[in-house]
């Protein structure tokens, strides 16, 4: 059962979504979530909200999936909601012990719920549109600047795919290592949360024990692959920037600028 | 032709902690050189020195004593290293610690990506390797949802992408099922045969060792035995005396020998051959 978990919650496919430079979909990623937050005003908004649903649209993920990534973040929303509800001054609507309903209040909340709902939607459009492969070659790539200030980009990046590569090999271990433990009478499902706890205490210590000797085996079967860190690397899919890119790039500029232009000037 | 490996007197002995009594070495003067196109199986049950052995072919460990000599290059000499480690490949022994990336070709890219090749050559070496393995229809699969046997094939495409002139192999069959095993032997024999591929293969199955051109025999850190495996298979008692079984087939007939007084020969290495002997014998 724990073996059918998706990684990195990617599902492939030929859209032009798909088809974007990772490097350039972070970008645009990014530029989108400054949008949002420069957004001003309901026209604002809906046109933030149709160029989402625009690239939603393009990638064919079914809306139910989209929706589903906001789900560990119902809380928070809920949250701000009522937050923003209750405690914006303006023109109170109604009032009891130490809620006050205002107008202001209201439409506050709105916005937020909005610009949280798109700001998550944007970012599970990225990995749900982009291999966990592609995407930390973007990282990598970005963030290669920061190797001039000698931070290890190349070293965190290797480490996030190896880390993708091995969470379902862990998994799969802890699933056997729970299954030897329940046959010599572990009980994980009954008691109170501290006595779950403990319960995985002989789960976790042999867990880690494997992770430490196989992380050992790992390093050096990388050596014996030549492996040397990023130094004179090459890979065998090159990113590569091509002209729907750049059409992607310059509409995306553009929307942008048009978000600002919409916010400052029209209203 | 030189020889792909040549060792010359090689010892290794383990480190041993501040105060302990000196361990005994795990290989203790082993010289033994193999030819290119030769497929050399290395036996021996535990502790005999035979992983220690493979570590030493790959520079993974260095020699206590003597000299380790890969296509002339001494393991020693650490600036000759990359060219060593391209010249001997080596598979291990679990196929899930040695798969680095999420996608099957990436994975077998892995080591030409460090050698810095164009990505083109990169793609060419990538797509033979995997054919050379039978793999290439799973080429954009997870490493993860492949079988046992499937995965160590992914992990010899993976060190057949460095093109290299040898492979050592520690124990590559150990952790898989039986018809995983049988997939490997498969390839491992095909990659001999038809891509005239070095290989030497570590293992402790004696039905392994019977597929190879020459079996080497290790116990005790020494090399007992060396020849041809009719000739090592037939050797019943030393070969007991290292605590390996011989074939099923050796030692039926060996059985039949002491029972019966049979004066059977004791090279038939598949039942074909053992059932041909005793057929023979029945009929007089």
């Amino acid at each position: 059962m724990l073996k059918d978990i998706t990684l990195g919650q990617y599902f492939p496919g030929q859209s032009p979504i798909h088809r974007f430079d990772p490097r350039l979909k972070v970008l645009m990623v990014v530029a989108y979530i400054v949008a949002l937050f420069c957004a001003d005003g309901l026209w604002a908004y809906l046109f933030c909200f149709s160029m989402l649903a625009l690239c939603i649209g393009l990638s064919r993920i079914r809306p139910k999936m989209m929706l589903r990534g906001l789900k560990p973040v119902l809380f928070i929303i809920c949250f701000t909601a009522v937050l923003n509800m209750f405690y914006t001054p303006g023109v109170v609507l109604w009032h009891w012990w130490i809620f006050t309903l205002t107008r202001e209040g209201i439409f506050n909340a709105l916005y937020m719920v909005s610009r949280i709902v798109m700001l998550i939607m944007c970012t599970a459009l990225l990995t749900y549109t982009t291999s966990p492969i592609a995407l930390t070659d973007a990282l990598e790539y970005l963030l290669g600047p920061l190797k001039k200030l000698r931070v290890p980009v190349h070293e965190f990046t290797m480490m996030m795919t190896i880390a993708l590569r091995f969470i379902p090999t862990l998994i799969e271990e802890t699933d056997k290592i729970m299954s030897a433990q329940k046959a010599r009478g572990a009980d994980f499902e009954s008691g109170n949360l501290i006595a779950r706890a403990k319960a995985l205490v002989p789960v976790l210590v042999p867990l880690f024990v494997s992770a430490f000797r196989r992380a050992d085996e790992l390093a050096t079967a990388m050596e014996c692959r030549l492996y040397h860190g990023g130094e004179g690397r090459t890979r065998l899919n090159e990113l590569h920037f091509a002209r729907l890119d750049l059409l992607g790039g310059v509409l995306t500029a553009a929307c942008v600028a048009a978000v600002f232009v919409i916010s400052h000037f029209w209203a | 032709m030189p020889p792909i490996i040549e060792l010359k007197n090689v010892s290794f002995t383990y480190p041993h902690g501040e105060g302990k009594p000196e361990s005994p070495p795990a290989v203790d003067n082993v010289s033994l050189s193999v030819e290119p196109g030769e497929f050399v199986a290395v036996l021996g049950h535990n502790g005999s020195g035979k992983s220690t052995l493979a570590k030493l072919f790959n520079a993974i460990l260095t020699p206590t004593s003597g000299d380790v000599l890969i296509d002339g290059m001494n393991t020693r000499d650490e600036s000759r290293l990359f060219d060593i480690r391209k010249t001997a490949g080596m598979v291990f022994q679990n196929p899930d610690n040695q798969i680095v990336a999420t996608v099957v070709e990436e994975d077998v890219a892995f080591a030409p990506e460090n050698m810095g090749l164009p990505s083109k050559e990169i793609r060419r070496r990538v797509d033979e390797a995997l054919a050379a393995v039978g793999m290439s229809a799973f080429k954009r699969h997870a490493p993860h949802l492949l079988s046992g046997g499937q995965k160590q094939r992914i992990a010899i495409a993976g060190v057949l992408a460095m093109q290299p002139r040898a492979i050592v192999m520690d124990e590559p069959t150990a952790m898989l099922d039986p018809m995983g095993r049988a997939e490997v032997m498969r390839t491992i024999l095909r990659l001999n045969r038809e891509n005239g591929m070095t290989v030497v293969l570590i293992t402790h199955h004696m039905d392994e060792a019977a597929q190879a051109g020459r079996v080497i025999v290790m116990n005790h850190g020494r090399m007992l035995l060396d020849g041809a495996p009719a000739e090592i298979f037939s050797q019943v008692d030393e070969l007991r005396a290292c605590s390996l079984a011989p074939p099923q087939t050796v030692a039926l007939l060996d059985r039949l020998n002491r029972d019966l007084n049979a004066g059977l020969p004791l090279t038939a290495l598949s039942v074909e051959q053992c059932a041909d002997v005793i057929y023979h014998y029945l009929k007089g």
